[in-house]
């Protein structure tokens, strides 16, 4: 049995794979809609998070599966002090695959060591979030027709960011990627991600402070949010907040195939002027978080579509 | 400066200068009743400084990963009827299992209860060691 924690777990051909599979899905929706029949997806979510829990128990759903778990801590036997061991053995003993959400880096790790049901892991603090990384590399694939030749942009908090980190993991292992970081100062990529990946492979990469400078040749725009707490000093905050905003004056010499993307949630990184600009992703990337964790749950489950 | 030669148990030598000590609490030597003398500084022709710890205890199980993570160029003399009877070699343990704590406010071990405290060794060259569960590089507190 096969757990998922890290994005790195997967080799490119499992990840290309699970992208195909994903892709099949929402080219032939019926045919996997009564795939996991009879079978149990648990969501524990030891911390809210709306999107994510929702995502997950939508896929199940819509492959004809049953959804149970639980969305906060304190909605579950942990608030009486049961370990997170304990717990997951309990759980795994009732479904046949879990998701998990927990506020502790590396609590579905331990999940995996206990449990008797493949795990996902549905984000484990500042740490790994792998659905998102799949979801990224998803869209990307679809918006762009392929992973590899293409000019990307990550914009706003490069620090403490744990998506753009995964994402740039996960895109190393493509060829022929630029890798463009726009951010303040304050906030770059961390020393191991320029060690571990760029130098360790020999990836060129740029670091610029302003959207203006490169939007002219981005193929792709992952935008984060620049939070006011991440600052030394409020007057920093202030004088940097606005570079990293894209509306549309910035998008005026963008290409017109660029695609601009986002976690989510977003408060006002992106002005909501960009919504109905055609290169704007952000809500089909939601969407194909959904697809890409239905075929996430079929692999991890052995399952094909019918 | 003379000290004795033990009988009956295991000398540790070629200790990094000043590293002495260190080894002498990730063993947690302080708990033997034994004699164990700690020699610090002490001339050597091929480093130059070195320490050496003398355990004069003929049953004392030396656990080698304690010994390899703390400082692999160790060299540990097995003593027996003041012989030399076994040389062991020290080296850098792939992984680490209950001798340090995470130190990772963050880290799910430092909410569960009973669990194992696992370090892997992920860079041979820079001698770094993550924790399994949250990655965090090791700059943990000893357990032992």
């Amino acid at each position: 049995m096969r757990h998922l924690i890290d994005p790195m777990d997967l080799s490119v051909q499992e990840i290309d794979d699970l992208l195909a599979l994903a892709e099949d899905i929402i080219a032939n929706h019926d045919k996997y809609t009564k795939v996991c029949e009879g079978k149990k997806l648990a969501t524990l979510f030891f911390e809210p998070s709306t999107r994510t829990r929702l995502s997950f128990e939508a896929a199940m759903m819509e492959l004809g599966g049953n959804v149970l778990g639980f969305s906060s801590a304190d909605s579950s036997s942990s608030t009486k002090g049961e370990s997170v061991a304990d717990t997951v053995k309990v759980v795994s003993c009732y479904a046949d695959i879990i998701a998990m959400r927990h506020p502790k880096e590396g609590a579905p790790y331990l999940a995996s060591l206990k449990s008797d049901a493949p795990i996902i892991n549905a984000g484990d603090g500042g740490h790994n979030h792998p659905t998102q990384t799949l979801t990224d590399l998803l869209t990307i694939k679809r918006e762009k027709g392929h992973l590899g030749d293409i000019t990307i942009g990550f914009c706003g908090d490069l620090k403490f960011g744990r998506t753009v980190h995964s994402l740039i993991k996960a895109l190393s292992r493509y060829d022929n990627i630029q890798y463009i970081m726009i951010s303040p100062e304050e906030l770059e990529i961390p020393e191991y991600i320029k060690e571990e990946v760029f130098e360790k492979k020999n990836i060129a990469y740029e670091q610029v402070r302003t959207i203006d400078e490169v939007i002219d040749r981005l193929d792709v725009l992952y935008m984060t949010r620049v939070q006011r707490e991440r600052f030394f000093n409020e007057a920093d905050y202030i004088r940097l907040k606005d570079t990293y905003i894209l509306d549309m004056p910035k998008l005026k010499n963008a290409k017109p195939d660029l695609s601009i993307l986002h976690p989510l949630p977003r408060v006002n990184e992106i002005a909501v002027e960009v919504d109905d600009d055609p290169r704007a992703c952000y809500f089909r990337q939601a969407l194909n978080g959904k697809y890409v964790r239905m075929a996430l749950i079929m692999t991890m489950l052995g399952l094909t579509g019918q | 400066m003379n000290i004795d030669s033990i009988q009956n148990g295991i000398v540790l030598d070629h200790i990094t200068a000043g590293k002495g000590m260190e080894v002498y609490r990730y063993l947690g030597l302080d708990k033997l009743d034994c004699s164990v003398a700690i020699i610090k500084n002490a001339t050597s022709h091929k480093m130059g400084r070195k320490d050496i710890l003398k355990i004069d205890h003929p049953d004392y199980d030396i656990n080698l990963d304690v010994l390899g993570y703390v400082d692999p160029d160790i060299s540990v003399s097995i003593i027996k009827d003041g012989v030399t009877v076994e040389k062991k070699k020290v080296n850098l343990p792939e992984q680490i299992v209950n001798i340090v704590k995470c130190k990772n406010p963050r880290c799910i071990t430092t909410e569960e209860q009973g669990i194992q405290h696992i370090f892997k060794l992920t860079d041979k060259e820079k001698r770094i060691y993550r924790c399994v569960y949250c990655e965090a590089e090791n700059q943990g507190e000893i357990i032992v």
